[in-house]
């Protein structure tokens, strides 16, 4: 069905593939998986133009041979013939639409699976380097558009071009001269289309650029408003609002003014066309050149030559930008993934949890080092917190244990073993981690804990939420565990998330604990809550902390106060102090004006510890 | 409906221009086949030259008015509908400025924006549809059945069993895809869905090693949203080739029948080829019709949605006569004061506040999340209202003062900390419209800014903003607080403002400020009891009710809630970061 808001479609900027030939040769590569069926549609398209075309010719050899004749015997037998051919027209349409669109939707299914597949392969530096913004577009937006070209353009590509050659085959095989005479319209078609259509182009690209601005600037307006109100602000962003506002209605009226003129402008042509026929048609069936019959078959002729063009014009605009998106898709398709494992490489069972950085570097870009010479140890068991300012390298560390990146120079070792030598998969088994920014699922609670262990029974999940002091709060929701969660978590506050992720990690049970701590916007008694529920965690675990609370700092076996990438001071609290350095600074810094009692004082949960 | 379509009253013009300029072009597109007929019976048949001549030219003159007419519809319907798009927008945007928060609350953001967005955009778009399309077709379907019975009455029978047949069709088709559709949709959003939480949550992903669940997880979703799309496509694929067929055998039936009539001499060949003209016409007008009302049906919810923004009832304004007087002491007081969200009396979050805060006193609140400390501040600059009770600043009940006048004499630093897209300088004259270079460095200075802007190659000019620079929390808090200083305003409120700031330099912010803002009332929210321990008078806030009031040293005799605090922060809680 002819959508109504296609005009508006179709006249979508395009943007020209950069080559265009390795792109189509891939996207063959997936339409090649379907080869019988695509012969078929194109088998069918072209029975289907053929039909299309006999339509009109029997239209006039039925008023030729038969009416003017009254031959009644012999126009019900054409006319059953002609019922046949209608008949047979829509069922090949109904045949090749489907085909087409079956394998179309089955390739864009398998474009978007291996386009999703490849992303769970890429290392974290991709996600970290790249606007997620714009890999989302790719992989929805940009697959929509091919799935457009897919579904529709390539057979009407096709057939249009078909049908065009067919008409001018049978109008040249009717009447030459009448032809050439009914072509007259032609250039001055291709002439106009071009010249209407390339302004549509820019100005509705304009417009997309606009109402860009405009989107952006009533999000950020929106999301500030209480900043908006408190600094009544509200005249003023109306003002701003209505400068964009206005630019976008003037860019709107020329797009579609440029748009709209089209239909119009096709119009007169084919209705030019049309008179043109019938004058010059008269003159010739008076001349007797050519009979009535003929007039009407190429009046019928006319009409559908002007479709096709009209069609052409559009699809391939579609078609071009299809391309240009394939490649963007492409693009992504074709970064490195994480290096393989080394054939070698052993499976990490039952880590003990030893860890030994050796003579570390690390540098995300080539030439600022973040990590320099980082060497410490770890025995099973002990907790490491590292403390620094923002900015001084504690996470770059966690990025490398983790395998999320690896090191410039200097090597890791968990048991004995270089982390490079053992499978990904196996190392992050035995890591557990729980990050500052939790991230949540819009899934339901149960399956968010679950994500810790997939086999895990609902009485794990729900024991593994209990040790972490979660059930409270999650029973509290409307369904409890079977709450879904809102995008992110969003409904959730921070320390509640915080409080899930550390049941995840509960209940995946690792050897080894990577936890990030929370900072201040958590009150006082859910801070507790997450406390006691980490402790409990790191018992018997090695662990890493990025730590802020002083309780956390002081209870650690090892500090490592971390500056400017590089460890400068290591060693457990009274130890650091005694040194008088960088970490008994940063503590009297922040202390100096407390009372002398409270350094010492102890609450009744840091008694617990 | 009626509603918007006021929007249109001041572009009547172009409005009631359209659908006259279209009306001449489809008599020009019906007048065409007929005579076509014309040439044929009268010219070609009795071999009348001068005739065809003339008649052609005539189709010739009729085709340029036609252009003339459709050009000018389309112009004219998009002025009117690009218009009344604009006002529209307009006018949401300026409701959407008039909201209070609880307003946008009920909303949310992502939603107004594509309310202002997208929904506009599909009202503006079946404007300018139904300004062409929804003339163009039923006066081409009416036209097209008048010239039909005009050229042959009984042979127009035939219509009336291809065109009931057509509508079974057309509204078979459209009741069984609809909701298909609504489906694809659906399953499409749960595909983005699972695309989006995999570039997010990508650590957790690959530090639980679950490629493979996620994976598996996504081709589930994947062929769901395929097959749905199938299932929809395979409907509107098998219309077509119906619609087309219908069509056609009402051809061949027209072919038959007019052929009778020929034989019987009631009817000449040209009027058969202008009847099939017409009926193609006929149809196609129908298909078109049903195009539009497809369009119209998924409009509906735009109207829906656009019409909740324009009906919200605005729950904070100005009283009728206010008072413009502007606030000069700064002194604020609460009195008796309880508050719900939306009025709700069942759920208070603050339950018969009293306090005195006198001009250039220090008031720090303190208390547990959800204890109803931003709340309580928000009265002040009325960002809710009161349940019960009133909010007193310069002894005036705060609903009698004009909003605009109230908010302008009070600053205020939120706790998310929102900046906007432009230069930092931009960012902080929003406090002071027209603030000098001097203002805003000493602003920044005062905040503990100016350093590290002047660490920036661009300084204070430095952009902000998805293009620009990314700053910190810590940096954003102290260009909020510039922002809130400059115009040195009676009241200054700091909700939990320098959460991100190390306490070193908080306490340099607090000395800053004293100096700065002497003379004005100061409301500070924190969590840190560093950061409360020199105010003037400390509020301890639990549940929504005052508990202990008092300084620091009072407090710590007094209250054990401030007690406990106070233990639990030194004893533990000391976040020690630099």
């Amino acid at each position: 069905m002819h959508s109504p808001g296609k005009g508006h479609h179709d006249a979508a900027p395009v943007l020209k593939p950069k080559d265009a030939k390795s792109t189509l040769k891939r996207l063959w590569w997936y339409l090649s998986e379907h080869k019988s069926r695509l012969l078929l549609v194109f088998l069918l398209v072209t029975v289907t133009a053929v039909l299309t075309l006999l339509g009109p010719y029997l239209i006039g050899k039925a008023i030729d041979d038969y009416i003017i004749p009254r031959d009644f015997s012999g126009l019900f037998r054409l006319l059953l013939a002609m019922a046949t051919i209608y008949a047979l027209l829509s069922l090949s349409t109904w045949l090749q639409s489907r085909t087409m669109v079956n394998v179309a939707q089955v390739t864009i299914r398998n474009l978007r699976k291996d386009a999703f597949d490849k992303l769970e392969t890429l290392p974290i530096s991709f996600f970290d380097s790249r606007s997620r913004g714009d890999t989302m577009s790719r992989l929805t937006n940009d697959i929509d558009l091919i799935n457009n070209a897919l579904s529709s353009s390539l057979t009407q590509v096709f057939s249009s071009v078909v049908i065009l050659l067919g008409t001018i085959a049978m109008m040249l095989w009717l009447s030459p001269l009448l032809t050439a005479i009914s072509m007259i319209t032609v250039p001055i078609m291709l002439v106009t289309t071009n010249a209407v259509s390339k302004r549509t182009r820019r100005y509705f690209s304009e417009q997309q650029k606009v109402l860009g601005i405009l989107n952006g600037f009533a999000e950020e307006n929106i999301s500030g408003q209480k900043v908006v109100k408190a600094f009544v602000r509200e005249a003023k962003e109306i003002e701003r609002f209505e400068t964009t506002n206005k630019e976008l209605k003037n860019v709107g009226i020329k797009a579609q003014i440029y748009s709209g003129i089209m239909g119009p402008l096709m119009n007169v042509l084919n209705n030019i066309g049309f008179a043109i026929v019938a004058l010059a048609g008269g003159w010739l069936a008076v001349q007797q050149v050519i009979t009535v019959g003929t007039i009407a078959i190429f009046i019928n002729y006319t009409r559908q030559f002007t479709r096709p063009l009209n069609e052409l014009a559009n699809q391939i605009n579609i078609i071009q930008s299809a391309i240009a998106s394939a490649e963007r898709l492409f693009a992504i398709m074709d970064e490195l993934p994480e290096p393989p494992d080394p054939p070698d490489a052993i499976e990490l069972t039952n880590a003990q949890g030893d860890i030994e950085f050796q003579r570390v570097s690390f540098a995300y870009k080539p030439d600022e080092m973040v990590l320099e010479d980082i060497s410490f140890h770890a025995y099973p068991g002990q907790t490491i917190a590292l403390v620094g300012p923002t900015g001084a390298g504690k996470t770059s560390i966690i990025n490398l244990l983790t395998r999320f990146y690896d090191p410039s120079s200097g090597s890791i070792f968990i048991d004995g073993y270089d982390i490079q030598k053992i499978t990904r998969n196996s190392l992050r088994s035995s890591l557990g981690i729980v990050l500052q920014d939790t991230y949540l699922f819009s899934e339901s609670v149960k399956e968010n804990i679950r994500y810790g262990r997939l086999d895990a029974t609902d009485e794990e999940v729900k024991a593994a939420a209990r040790m972490a002091n979660a059930e409270q709060f999650i029973l509290s929701l409307p369904k409890g565990y079977d709450t879904v969660l809102s995008e992110d978590g969003g409904d959730l506050s921070q320390g509640q998330r915080q409080l899930l992720a550390i049941a995840r990690a509960i209940l995946a049970d690792p050897a080894i604990l990577i936890l990030d701590e929370a900072t201040s916007s958590v009150d006082t008694r859910t801070e507790q809550h997450i406390q006691e529920a980490m402790f409990k965690l790191m018992k018997g675990r090695t662990s890493f902390v990025i730590a802020h609370r002083l309780s956390t700092i002081r209870q650690a076996d090892v500090i490592l106060v971390i500056n400017k990438g590089r460890i400068i001071e290591q060693g457990n609290h009274m130890q650091l102090l005694e040194q008088r350095g960088f970490y008994y600074n940063l503590y009297t810094s922040q202390f100096a004006h407390l009372p002398p009692e409270a350094e010492t004082y102890e609450t009744p949960t840091g008694a617990q510890l | 409906m009626e509603k918007l379509l006021s929007y249109l009253k001041p572009y009547w013009k172009p409005t009631l221009l359209a659908p006259i300029l279209m009306l001449i072009e489809v008599i020009c597109d019906l007048a065409q086949p007929t005579l076509l007929a014309s040439i044929v019976d009268n010219g070609v048949a009795k071999g009348n030259l001068p005739y065809i001549l003339s008649t052609g030219m005539l189709m010739l003159g009729i085709a340029l008015i036609g252009m003339t007419g459709g050009m000018g519809c389309s112009i004219a319907s998009s002025i009117a509908s690009q218009n009344f798009g604009a006002s529209l927008r307009s006018d949401v945007f300026r409701k959407i400025q008039s909201f209070s928060p609880f307003n946008i609350d009920r909303f949310q953001t992502s939603s107004l924006v594509n309310r202002l967005t997208n929904d506009i955009t599909q009202l503006q778009m079946l404007v300018l549809m139904s300004l062409r399309i929804m003339v163009r077709a039923p006066l081409l379907f009416i036209g097209g059945i008048i010239m039909a019975i005009s050229l042959n009455a009984r042979l127009t029978l035939i219509l009336a069993v291809s065109i009931p047949l057509l509508m079974v069709v057309l509204y078979y088709t459209m009741k069984r895809s609809m909701p298909l559709f609504v489906l694809m949709q659906q399953k499409l959003d749960r595909v983005n869905a699972v695309i989006r939480e995999n570039l997010y949550g990508i650590r957790v992903v690959k530090a639980f090693v679950r490629a493979k669940h996620e994976k598996k997880r996504f081709a589930t979703v994947n062929d769901e949203l395929m097959h749905t799309t199938l299932r929809a496509f395979s409907l509107i694929i098998t219309m077509m080739p119906t619609v087309m067929l219908i069509m056609n055998l009402s051809i061949v039936a027209v072919l038959w029948f007019g052929g009778w009539d020929i034989n019987r001499g009631s009817m000449e060949v040209g009027k058969i080829i202008a009847f099939v003209n017409y009926i193609t016409q006929i149809l196609f007008s129908l298909m078109m019709i049903g195009g539009i009302l497809l369009f119209i049906s998924r409009a509906s919810a735009s109207v829906k949605r656009v019409n909740e923004v324009l009906d919200t009832e605005i729950d904070i304004k100005s009283v009728d006569k206010p008072d413009f007087t502007p606030l000069s002491s700064g002194e604020v007081a609460f009195e008796n004061v309880s508050f719900g969200y939306g009025g709700d009396k069942n759920q208070l979050v603050l339950k018969g506040i009293n306090f005195h805060a006198s001009s250039g006193e220090t008031i720090a609140i303190l208390g547990a999340t959800g204890s109803g400390k931003s709340t309580l501040v928000n009265l002040i600059p009325r960002f809710y209202d009161v349940t019960d009770g009133r909010v007193m600043v310069d002894k005036r009940d705060v609903r009698s003062i004009d909003l605009a006048t109230l908010r302008s004499g009070i600053g205020i630093v939120p706790q998310d900390t929102i900046l906007f897209s432009g230069t930092i300088k931009d960012n902080i004259r929003w406090g002071k419209e027209g603030a000098t270079e001097e203002e805003i460095i000493e602003a920044a200075k005062i905040a503990q800014a100016h350093e590290f802007i002047m660490g920036f190659p661009e300084g204070y000019d430095t952009q902000l903003g998805q293009r620009g620079v990314n700053l910190s929390g810590g940096q954003k808090q102290r260009i909020a607080i510039a922002r809130a200083i400059i115009k040195k305003p009676p009241i200054l409120i700091l909700d939990d403002s320098t959460s991100a700031v190390d306490v070193v330099t908080e306490q340099w912010i607090q000395k800053g400020l004293k100096q700065f803002m002497e003379g004005s009332t100061i409301f500070i929210i924190a969590q840190r009891i560093s950061s409360v321990m020199d105010a003037d008078k400390i509020l301890v806030l639990n549940e929504g009710r005052i508990e202990a009031e008092g300084n620091h040293e009072e407090l710590l005799k007094s209250s054990p809630l401030y007690q406990e605090i106070y233990s639990s922060q030194f004893g533990e809680g000391v976040t020690i970061d630099a």
